[in-house]
C-alpha cells in the first residue's frame, strides 16, 4: 500500500512545495527584523557591513550559483537515463555544498578573531546599529549554514540512491525534490548576500 | 502484504528499504504507519499531558483559594502558570483535534486508505514525542516562569531555564508543520472518485484550512523561538533593548503566529461541531459553501489581527485601530457558522445523545468566549482590561469551552467507530452537566474579577476579591470531577461497553460506512460518491 502511496509524483511534488513555503515563512521574521533595524541604523549598517569579506561572500556565491546549475543538470541527467552522470553531477553539487560550508567557517573565524561577535567589546564600542547587523549576521547565515548542512547531507544520500539504482531513470522524484531544495538554500543566499555584503 | 481485519489487530508497519517489516506489541503501534494508529497514538499523549496540565492547573486554582501563600511559593506558581500554558497550548490544543481526529477521520472521511505521507505521518508523531519529553525534562530540571508567552526581555534574562522550554516548542512546532503538509497534500490527491471539493465533508474542509494555518503561521514562532535561545545563549541583542534591540519586535513575531495557533485549535473543533449538528438533527447542513468561506475566511482574516494583544504596547494608534477593525471583522465569519448550526436544526428531528449535547455545549461556551473577545478587540475597553482576570476568562472560554469541549464532542462522536464500542450515554451526560455547571463556576467569575481589576499571573490578592476567587476554585473541583466521570466512562467502555456496529448514529459521511473499528485497509473496495456528506434519505 504505502509504497503504492509513494509513488504518487504530483503528491511527493505538492509535499515538497508545501515544506519549502514553510521555509521561506521560516526566514521572514529575521528578515523581518533585519529591514527594521536597517531602517532605524542606516549608516551604522552601511559601516559595519566593510568589515565582511566581499571576496570570500562573492566567491561563496559563486559556488552555490554553481552548485545549483548542477543539481539542475543532475535531474536532466537521470530523465535522459544518463544515471551515472547524475549521479555525479549530484555529489559534485554536495561537495561544493561542503566548500561553501568550509570557506564560511574560515569567514567567521577570521570575523571573531578580530572581536566582531556577538556581546564582544569591540563592537560595543562601535554603537548599537553595528551590535545589531553582526547579531543578525551571525543568525541568519548561521541558520542558513544549517540549511546548506542539511541539504549537504541530503544530496549525498541522494547520489547514494543513485548509484543504487533505488533512484532511477523511471523514479527520480527523490533527487528533483532534493534539487528543489537545494535550490532554495541557493536562492536564500542570493537574497542574504546582498544584504550583508553589498550595501556599502 | 495484505491486512484483514480491524486495525486494531494488524496495520501496516514502517518499512525501510523497501523491505516491508510486520512487528508485534508496542512496535506494532509505534512503528505503524496506519493513520488510525498514529491517531490513537496521538489520542493516548494528548489525554496524557491534558491530564497533567489539567493537574497543574487544579493545584494553582487550590493556591488561590486563600489570600497568601497556601501551598507553593510565589516561585513555584510562576512555572505552574508557565507550564500549564505550554501543556494545554503546545502539546493538547493544538495537536488534539487535528492530529487525533484529523489522523483518523481525514482520509477515512475522503474515501482514501491512509495519508499521502504514511512515514511522514509517524515522524511527526515521533517529533510531537520528542517535544513532549524536552518539556517534561524542562519541567523537573528547573522550570522557566515566563508564562507560556516568553516575553522578552524577562525571558532573555530570567535565571529559570528557558532556553530547554522554548526549544520544546520549536520542535512541536515542526511536527504541527509535517502534519499540516501531510493532510494539504493528501486532500488535494487522495479524494476518491465523485468526490468533488464541494462534496468533502466540513470536518475535512476545517482541517484542511488549519493545516495550510500550520504550514505557513508555524515557522513564525519556530525561528521567534531560536532567537530567544540565540540571545540567550550568545546575546545577540535583537530583542536586548540594552544592545539596541527591541522587545516589541519579540511580540509582533510571537502574535503572528500565536493568534492564527488559536485558530488551529479551534477550526477542528467548529468542524466537529459542524458534523455533529446535522447528524443528529436528520437535516443537511444549512449553509454549505457559507461554511467552507467561513473556515477559509478565518483562516485568511485570522492572520492580521495579532496586534489586538499589544494595544497598550506603545503601538501607534492607527495600528491600534487596524488591528481593532480586523479582529472585528474576523467575528463574522465565526458568527456566520454558529447561524449555520443553529439553522440546520431548525425543523430537524433532534435526538439529543451525548455528542449532540456536547456540541451544544460547545456553542453555548464559544459564544461567550467570542463575544468577550470582541469586548477585549475594542481598543478603550482593553485599556482598562487587558491583563486582567478578563482575558483569562475570555481565553479559556474559547480555548477550553471551544477547543477542548470540541475535542470532548469528537470523542463521543467517534469513539465507537474508533473503538467498536458504545459507552453508557447516560453517564457521558451526566458527566456533560457536572462539567458544564464546574466550568461556568470556574471560568464565569473571572470575568467579574477582570472587571474589577483583577490582575492575571499574580500569587496573591488584595481581600476584595477573595468571594470570586473561592468560588473559581470550587468550580475547578466540580469540573475535576466531571473530567474523570467523563474519561472514565469511555475507558470503562473500552473494556465493557456494548458493541457499537458500524453506524450508531446513523451518519451520511464515508466513516459510518466501515466496520467499528474500521479495516486496517479502510476500505474494501474503492468508495464511490455519489451524494453529499450529510443527505440522509435511506439512512
Ligand atoms: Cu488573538
Amino acid at each position: 500500500m504505502e509504497t503504492k502511496l509513494s509513488r504518487d509524483y504530483a503528491g511527493a511534488k505538492i509535499g515538497m512545495w508545501l515544506f519549502l513555503l514553510s521555509e521561506v515563512s521560516f526566514f521572514f521574521g529575521p528578515l523581518a527584523l533585519y529591514t527594521i533595524f536597517r531602517y532605524r541604523h542606516p549608516a551604522e549598517f552601511r559601516s559595519a557591513s566593510t568589515e565582511l569579506n566581499l571576496t570570500l561572500g562573492t566567491l561563496n556565491t559563486v559556488i552555490l550559483l554553481t552548485s545549483s546549475l548542477f543539481a539542475a543538470l543532475s535531474v536532466s541527467a537521470i530523465k535522459k537515463g544518463k544515471e551515472k552522470a547524475s549521479a555525479l553531477l549530484i555529489a559534485l553539487t554536495a561537495v561544493l555544498g561542503a566548500v561553501f560550508l568550509f570557506i564560511k567557517y574560515i569567514e567567521w573565524s577570521a570575523e571573531i578573531g578580530r572581536g566582531f561577535y556577538p556581546g564582544s567589546l569591540a563592537l560595543f564600542e562601535r554603537g548599537k546599529g553595528e551590535v545589531l547587523y553582526f547579531g543578525l549576521y551571525y543568525f541568519l547565515t548561521g541558520m542558513h549554514g544549517a540549511h546548506v548542512f542539511i541539504g549537504v547531507v541530503l544530496l549525498s544520500i541522494t547520489a547514494v540512491l543513485i548509484s543504487r539504482r533505488t533512484v532511477n531513470t523511471n523514479d527520480y522524484i527523490k533527487l528533483e525534490n532534493s534539487a528543489l531544495y537545494w535550490h532554495l538554500v541557493d536562492i536564500i543566499w542570493i537574497y542574504l548576500f546582498p544584504l550583508f555584503y553589498l550595501i556599502s | 502484504m495484505e491486512y484483514h481485519g480491524s486495525y486494531l489487530k494488524g496495520g501496516p508497519c514502517l518499512a525501510l528499504f523497501g523491505k516491508e517489516l510486520k512487528y508485534r506489541g508496542v512496535l506494532s503501534w509505534v512503528l505503524s504507519t496506519d493513520h488510525k494508529r498514529i491517531g490513537v497514538l496521538y489520542l493516548i499523549a494528548v489525554v496524557s499531558l491534558f491530564a497533567a496540565g489539567a493537574a497543574i492547573g487544579f493545584f494553582m486554582r487550590l493556591e488561590l483559594i486563600t489570600r497568601g501563600p497556601t501551598i507553593m511559593t510565589a516561585q513555584t506558581y510562576n512555572s505552574a502558570f508557565t507550564f500549564h500554558g505550554v501543556i494545554m497550548l503546545f502539546l493538547f490544543l493544538i495537536p488534539a483535534t487535528p492530529s487525533v481526529f484529523g489522523n483518523f477521520f481525514l482520509p477515512i472521511m475522503i474515501g482514501a486508505n491512509d495519508v499521502a505521507f504514511p512515514r511522514l505521518n509517524l515522524l511527526s508523531w515521533w517529533v510531537y514525542m520528542a517535544g513532549a519529553a524536552i518539556a517534561v525534562i524542562a519541567l523537573v530540571a528547573g522550570p522557566a516562569d515566563t508564562g507560556w508567552t516568553f516575553y522578552a526581555p524577562y525571558s532573555l534574562r530570567t535565571g529559570a531555564k528557558v532556553s530547554l522550554a522554548v526549544f520544546a516548542v520549536f520542535v512541536l512546532g515542526l511536527s504541527s508543520i509535517l502534519t499540516g503538509i501531510n493532510f494539504v497534500t493528501t486532500v488535494h490527491r487522495l479524494r476518491a472518485p465523485g468526490m468533488a471539493w464541494f462534496r468533502l465533508p466540513l470536518f475535512v474542509w476545517a482541517v484542511y484550512a488549519t493545516a495550510w494555518v500550520q504550514i505557513l503561521a508555524t515557522p513564525v514562532i519556530g525561528v521567534n523561538m531560536l532567537l530567544v535561545i540565540s540571545e540567550r545563549l550568545f546575546g545577540i541583542g535583537v530583542f536586548d533593548p540594552a544592545k539596541g534591540g527591541d522587545p516589541l519586535l519579540f511580540q509582533h513575531l510571537f502574535w503572528i503566529y500565536s493568534h492564527p495557533a488559536v485558530y488551529i485549535m479551534i477550526l477542528p473543533a467548529m468542524g466537529v461541531i459542524t458534523e455533529i449538528i446535522p447528524v443528529f438533527s436528520r437535516r443537511v447542513i444549512f449553509g454549505y459553501k457559507a461554511i467552507v468561506y467561513s473556515s477559509l475566511g478565518i483562516a485568511g482574516v485570522g492572520s492580521m489581527v495579532w496586534g489586538h494583544h499589544m494595544f497598550v504596547s506603545g503601538f501607534s494608534y492607527e495600528a491600534g485601530v487596524a488591528f481593532s477593525f480586523f479582529t472585528f471583522l474576523v467575528a463574522i465569519p465565526s458568527a456566520i457558522k454558529v447561524y449555520n448550526w443553529v439553522g440546520s436544526m431548525y425543523k430537524g428531528s433532534i435526538l439529543t445523545e451525548p455528542p449532540f449535547l456536547f456540541a451544544m455545549a460547545f456553542i453555548f461556551l464559544f459564544s461567550i468566549g467570542g463575544l468577550t473577545g470582541l469586548i477585549l478587540g475594542a481598543l478603550s475597553l482593553n485599556v482598562h482590561l487587558h491583563d486582567t482576570y478578563f482575558v483569562v476568562g475570555h481565553f479559556h472560554y474559547v480555548k477550553f469551552g471551544g477547543g477542548g469541549f470540541g475535542f470532548f464532542a469528537a470523542l463521543h462522536y467517534w469513539f465507537p467507530k474508533m473503538f467498536g464500542k458504545l459507552y453508557n450515554k447516560k453517564l457521558a451526560n451526566y458527566a456533560l452537566l457536572i462539567l458544564f455547571i464546574g466550568f461556568n463556576a470556574l471560568y464565569f467569575p473571572m470575568f467579574v474579577l477582570g472587571l474589577q481589576g483583577m490582575p492575571r499571573r499574580y500569587y496573591d490578592y488584595l481581600p476584595q476579591y477573595s468571594l470570586m476567587q473561592i468560588i473559581s476554585t470550587v468550580g475547578s473541583w466540580v469540573l475535576i470531577t466531571g473530567l474523570v466521570l467523563m474519561f472514565g466512562n469511555l475507558i470503562y467502555a473500552l473494556f465493557r461497553g456494548k458493541d457499537a456496529g458500524p453506524s450508531p448514529w446513523r451518519g451520511a459521511t464515508l466513516e459510518w460506512q466501515t466496520p467499528s473499528p474500521p479495516d486496517a485497509e479502510n476500505f474494501e473496495a474503492q468508495p464511490k460518491v455519489e451524494r453529499g456528506p450529510y443527505h440522509y434519505d435511506g439512512i
